[in-house]
Parts: structure tokens; sequence; C-alpha cells
């Protein structure tokens, strides 16, 4: 009786925030600081660093929407959310946003009530498994023991895989990427799967990463992107506009370098709009003027969140693929600033 | 007793429900329950209201379309086409298993336990000592993931059985003991009226056969020696009764082995244990046994030392006590408390992901919720399931505590 009550009154509780939080955008200046959800840590997207600084490609979103909001790049409250408790934070309003590699679906857009405001990495399902077995393709995994982590995508897309290829496997369901790693490493499953940015980046964190092989396939389209609640468009629109402003800087040329003199006025009336020394588009968002200067700033461009955090220098070692500026082939293309 | 004391017929007034002892508490019991529905009521209405506001509804149809995922174990037929329901049904039968192979394994534990506690060899005594004080203090959730993470350390994976010189080979040929779990030789009926489910029917109508046959016959053995004085050796006719038809009627639905071997990635046919379940089930077993121990020596020691002693000077040797006159009497202690650590186990088997074991907590309360997103609807047909289950063992455990309680008259 007394748990029955204390939940209740727990997801009544919950409920009423989420349903009070309407004006995002004034209580986030209220309280001063962005409260942003992430991963539990997935090196290169989210982790804290050896002096407990959260770093990563997500967390450079979280970090841009501060600064643009805010002012201070470093005004975020990072909130942990494992797959399975993300969703339930960000409808109660215990996060503002939630950055932490989520697919975008038509279910999570409409059924769940939620707003994804971009992609801002393009990826999709794949398998690894140590070099020692000698396996070139997912569809000789038959029989193969997968180690998976629980309420993601994954799931669903890799019952479809084996379904329709006709093999069976053996899911062995996993919590986070960290209770994974071990279980995989000792051989308790063959393969692990999970999103292709994410087996690199955990492939990255190994002792020894050229023994393990992520295979060729990728078996879905896993569009991740920052998400807010439905209902309060005014704050989807900045958190909107703070990643396409991160993406046009790169188309633009605009880098965390040259920002401070391309502020001061250019040729080009687009980076002009931008960074807020031409026209109102601030002021329509509810911002200051030099909210995409702040933003911008506060990590650099698309481009340059992706080199330091994900990119061919780093560990993780990420190609840009299908993330590069539609002008280089890929698929990244922001509306214009206008 | 006087008419004097009896009280005059008087006539109540509404200052009686303060003023009046006799009915002041119950003024005050229906106050705070009204105030307690109003409560929940005012929970309740708050709780429908924001969730219109959020264009949210309650709604359990979800239930019937595919659920999508798999399950690696299940005792009933499932795939990834089959409904979030037969998901759940899924989970909770695994939930179920878990719940009697833990009772089972933590009461044997908790017993022996808690009677080596009272031994008189010092050594044995400290020793159970220890285990009791480690395993009830530290949480059960530790102990999930310390016997999980030591079980596939430690044990050799597949791949060990691979090649010509393997790291690690079968023990004796049928049985392999693998990080992923333990492949046991599988029984199976090669004759094909018996091949399905029919052969372990005939097998279990047999087994009861004996039973009632191996009672019949200690009950003769009862009266011969009641009616004689001698107790006639009966215990070759006790195994005649339990293994001769057992073996006639497993040879005549021809008894065959699964024997598990080493195919592609896992060890193919036979039984699978998966270590997920066997840490889970070790882990709340013997965590529950620290528990069930203290219950145990709690229960011997309610019994008074005259009744040890009384034994004792009728010539009853020591086990004899223990066993017919100390444990009766100290069963009546120990079972109201033994039922709720059952369905603590019960309960505890709900951190069964932590270690990938899909118990209903993992299906419903976890996959199922995630991909349709609709958490009060699970939560709330979680609660009914967990509810039932435990209401079930504590109705069944009661039945018991009845008929071994002391019978007033």
């Amino acid at each position: 009786m007394k748990t029955t009550l204390m939940l209740g009154a727990m997801t009544v509780a919950g409920l009423a925030a989420g349903a009070a939080a309407a004006a995002t955008l004034d209580d986030v200046k209220a309280r001063g600081k962005l409260n942003c959800g992430v991963t539990t840590g997935l090196v290169g997207f989210a982790a804290p660093d050896a002096d407990g600084e959260w770093q990563g490609f997500d967390v450079g979103v979280c970090r841009a929407v501060a600064a643009a909001v805010l002012g201070d790049a470093s005004a975020v409250e990072f909130v942990p959310t494992t797959g399975k408790t993300r969703f339930t934070a960000l409808a109660s309003g215990e996060i503002d946003l939630l950055a932490r590699n989520t697919t975008w679906t038509f279910s999570r857009d409409v059924d769940l009530k939620f707003e994804f405001v971009g992609i801002n990495y393009y990826d999709g399902q794949g398998f690894m498994v140590p070099k020692e077995l000698g396996v070139s393709s997912a569809k000789e995994l038959d029989g193969a023991t997968v180690c998976i982590q629980t309420g993601t995508t994954t799931e669903l897309n890799l019952a479809d895989f084996f379904r329709t290829n006709n093999i069976s496997y053996e899911p062995v369901p996993i919590e986070t990427n960290a209770e994974a790693q071990p279980l995989y490493l000792e051989g308790a499953c063959d393969v692990y799967t999970t999103d292709a940015s994410g087996l690199a980046a955990t492939r990255a964190a190994f002792e020894n990463p050229g023994d393990h092989v992520v295979l060729p396939e990728i078996i879905s389209k896993e569009p991740l992107g920052p998400l807010v609640r439905h209902g309060d468009n005014d704050w989807g629109d900045i958190a909107r506009w703070t990643l396409n402003a991160l993406i046009a800087a790169e188309e633009l040329g605009v880098t965390s370098a040259n920002i401070d003199e391309l502020a001061a006025g250019t040729n080009n009336p687009e980076i002009n709009r931008l960074l807020g020394t031409e026209g109102t588009l601030g002021e329509m968002l509810g911002l200051d003027a030099q909210w995409a200067v702040r933003a911008i700033k506060a990590g650099g461009n698309y481009g340059e969140l992706f080199e330091k955090n994900i990119g061919e220098n780093t560990p993780i070692g990420l190609a840009r693929g299908l993330n590069a500026q539609w002008t280089d082939g890929g698929l990244l293309y922001s509306p214009p600033f206008r | 007793m006087s008419t004097l004391s009896d009280p005059p017929a008087e006539s109540f007034q509404l200052s009686q429900l303060l003023n009046d002892t006799r009915y002041r508490s119950y003024t005050f019991q229906f106050i705070a329950l009204i105030l307690l529905i109003l409560a929940m009521a005012w929970l309740g209405y708050n709780l429908a209201q924001n969730l219109a506001a959020a264009g949210l509804n309650i709604s359990y149809e979800f239930l019937g379309e595919p659920a999508g995922y798999d399950i690696n174990q299940r005792l009933i037929e499932y795939d990834s086409q089959s409904t979030h329901w037969r998901a759940a049904i899924v989970g909770v039968l695994n939930t179920l298993l878990v719940a009697v192979l833990g009772c089972f394994m933590a009461t044997v534990i908790g017993v022996v336990v808690g009677v080596l506690r009272l031994s008189k060899n010092w050594l044995v005594s400290k020793i159970m000592a220890i285990y009791v004080e480690i395993f009830r203090n530290v949480p059960v959730l530790i102990w999930i993931l310390i016997i999980m993470a030591v079980f596939v350390a430690i044990l050799p994976q597949p791949r060990d059985f691979r090649g010509d010189d393997p790291a690690a080979s079968m023990v004796l040929d049928l049985f392999a003991f693998t990080g992923r779990g333990f492949y046991l030789p599988r029984p199976y009926f090669t004759v094909e009226w018996a091949s399905g489910g029919t052969g372990w029917l005939v097998v279990l109508a047999v087994l009861v056969g004996s039973f009632f046959g191996a009672r019949a016959l200690a009950k003769w053995a009862t009266a011969t020696q009641e009616a004689t004085g001698q107790r006639p050796t009966t215990w070759y006719f006790t195994l005649g009764i339990w293994f001769v038809p057992l073996a006639f009627v497993l040879l005549v639905m021809g008894l065959a082995w699964d024997i598990p071997a080493l195919k592609g990635f896992n060890f193919q046919g036979g039984i699978f244990m998966r270590n997920s379940l066997i840490a889970l089930t070790f882990a709340l077993a013997i965590y529950t046994a620290a528990f069930i121990a203290e219950n145990v020596r709690a229960g011997i020691l309610a019994i008074s030392k005259g009744q040890t002693e009384a034994a004792a000077s009728l010539g009853l040797r020591p086990n004899r006590i223990m066993n017919l006159v100390i444990l009766p009497q100290a069963l009546r202690v120990i079972i109201p408390p033994l039922i709720s650590q059952y369905l603590n186990l019960t309960k505890n088997s709900s951190l069964a992901i932590a270690v990938g074991y899909m118990d209903l907590t993992g299906t419903l309360g976890g996959i199922t919720l995630n991909q349709t997103g609709r958490a009060i609807e699970a939560v709330l047909l979680l609660m009914l399931f967990y509810l039932t289950i435990s209401l079930s063992i504590s109705f069944i455990m009661n039945i018991y505590n009845n008929s071994v309680k002391l019978k007033e008259r």
C-alpha cells in the first residue's frame, strides 16, 4: 500500500513537473543552468575526462545550447541517462534537452510526444566480433551469442535482421555499454552489436583494439539527434537552430578561430545574419543577437566538434562518411538562415 | 456480574464521538480513512488530468501488438512476432522459475546453516556465523553482479574448447561447463508416440504411482511393527517400487540422450542452463539462505532446553532429538518468517536484468515499456503480476503453516 502510494505520488509529481515546464527557456534562464541528458559514458560522444569534465560530441551540442541561451558554455548540468531512463527523464522535465545518440523514429516522435530537433550523426547498427573468429560477414553469425544494449532500437533491428536472413542467435540483454564490454571481452558473447559509431568508440577503449573487427553490414538507419519535449515549440526552435548554426557555420567556413574576426562584419550576408551583425534572427528566437557566435565559440562548428571528439585523428577514428556537408557528398544540410 | 455495573440505557449523543473513549478511536480511524481516500483520489485525479494534458491516455492495446524483440530463455513458444502479452508471460514464467529454484535452494542451505550454527563444534559454528554475517549484510545486487562476474571470468568459454589442443574439455564428454552456462545431456524418447510431451506425462504418472506404492508399503511396515514389535526390512522393496516400473517405462519408450557438442559458435543440443539463470538463482539463494538460517536458529533456540533434556533422558540420540523433538516444534516458529523470506526472494528476482536474465521486469517492465513508451500501463500491470505471485506464495505457505501450527482445541 505504502509503495503504491509513493509510486503514485512520484509519478504524479513527475508528470506535474512535465506539465508545468511549458516555458522551458524561462525555467533554464531562472535556473542559470541547462539540464542536459547524456549517456552514462561513451567515449567520444559523452564521457567525463580525467578531470571529471564531460567531453564529447553530444556534450558539444549541450554546451552550444547553454552558450546560446545562458552565455556560458559551462552552465550545463549533465544528467547521465541509460537507454531505459532517458525518455522518462525528458518527459518528466528532469532534463531540458536529451543529447544522447538517440535514434529518431516515428513512434518516439509521435507516440512518445517528443520533438527531434535535427540529426547530429547519421549512424547505422553494426556488429563487432573478435578477429580470431574469422567471421567476415554478419550473415555467418548463425547460432552466435549476441550482446545487446537493452531499451534501444538495436534490439528490434537485430530481431528483424536475423529473422529476415533466417538464421538463429542468442540475445544477451545488457543494461549499459560499460557492462557489455567485460562480457564481450571475456567471451560470454561472440558478438557485440550497437550503432557503428558506438562500436568504434567502444573498441577504442579496448586494450587491443586491433583484435576486433567491425563487420561491413550496417543493418539499419540510425539518425541520431538531440530531442526535446512536445509542447514547447519556442524551446524546440532554439535547440534546432543552435544545431543548424553549428552545421551552417562549417558550411560557411566559420570556425572558432576566425569567428571573432568574422563577427565584426563580412561581405557575406548569410554569415552576417548567422552571427547577428545583420537582421534580427536572435531576437526572433527570444535570445540576443550574439547567440550563434557564442554557440559556435563554445566548441567550434560541427566539423571542429567532429574532428576533436570522434574524427579520424582521435582513438575513435570515425570518417565523416554520411556526416559530411552536402557540398562534400554527405547528408548534412542546414536550412538557410534568413 | 451484578446488575449495578451494567450501564443504564442512554441515548446516543453526537459529542460522544469525541468525548467517549468507546467511540473516539473509531472516529479518528474514520477521519484518517476519509483523508487517505481523498489523498488517493487527488493523486489519481491529478494523474488523469496530467495525462490528458500531455495528450496521453491509458490504453492496453499495445499488449496485442507484435513485440518485435527476441528473448533468449523461453519456457513457452515465443519469437519476435509474438505479442507483447506473450512476452510478458514468458517473463512471468522466467520469474517463477528463478523464484521456485531459489526458494528451494535457499531453504536447503538455510536449514543446514541454521542448524550447524548451533553446533557444539567451535569451528563449524563460527564459519556459519561468518557466512551469515557476510551474506546478509551486503546488498543482494552486489552479490548477483559478483557471482556473475566470477562465473564468466573463471569458467572457460566455448572458444576454449576449440582447436586440436583445447584449453578446456568436456567433463566425461557429456557435460560442458562454460562461462555462458552449463550444457547438460538431454533425455528424449525415440518411440514415436512418446516423443512429444506424452512421454514425460507417462514418466510423471509412474513416479506418482511409485510414491503412493512406497507409502502404502511404509504404512504396512508400521502396522506390522505395531502388531508384532518387529519392523520388516523393506528397503529393497521400496527401491524396487521406485525404480523397476520407471526403468520398464523408459525402456519401452526408447530413452536416448542428446549430448551437447560444439558446433559453430556455441555448444548445440542438450539442455542449456544459462549463466544468468545460474548466477541469479545462486546469488538469491545464498543471500536469502543467510536470513533463513537465522530464522531456523531462532526457531530452535525458542524451544526450551528442558525438551532436549527430557528427550535425552528417554535415551534418544542427538540427531533423533533434533529430528523428532526439536525441529517439529521449531517449525511453528520458523514458518511465518520463512514466508516473508520467500516473498523477498521472489521480489528480489526483479534485479535479474543486471545479469541479462529476462524476467518479468526485463520483458514487460523493460523492453516492452521502452519500445511502446507505455510506462504507467506497464508498471501497473507489473505490480499486478508481482502482487498475484506474492499473494499466491503467501496463500500456499499459510496453508502449510496452518497444518503444522499448534492445534489448540
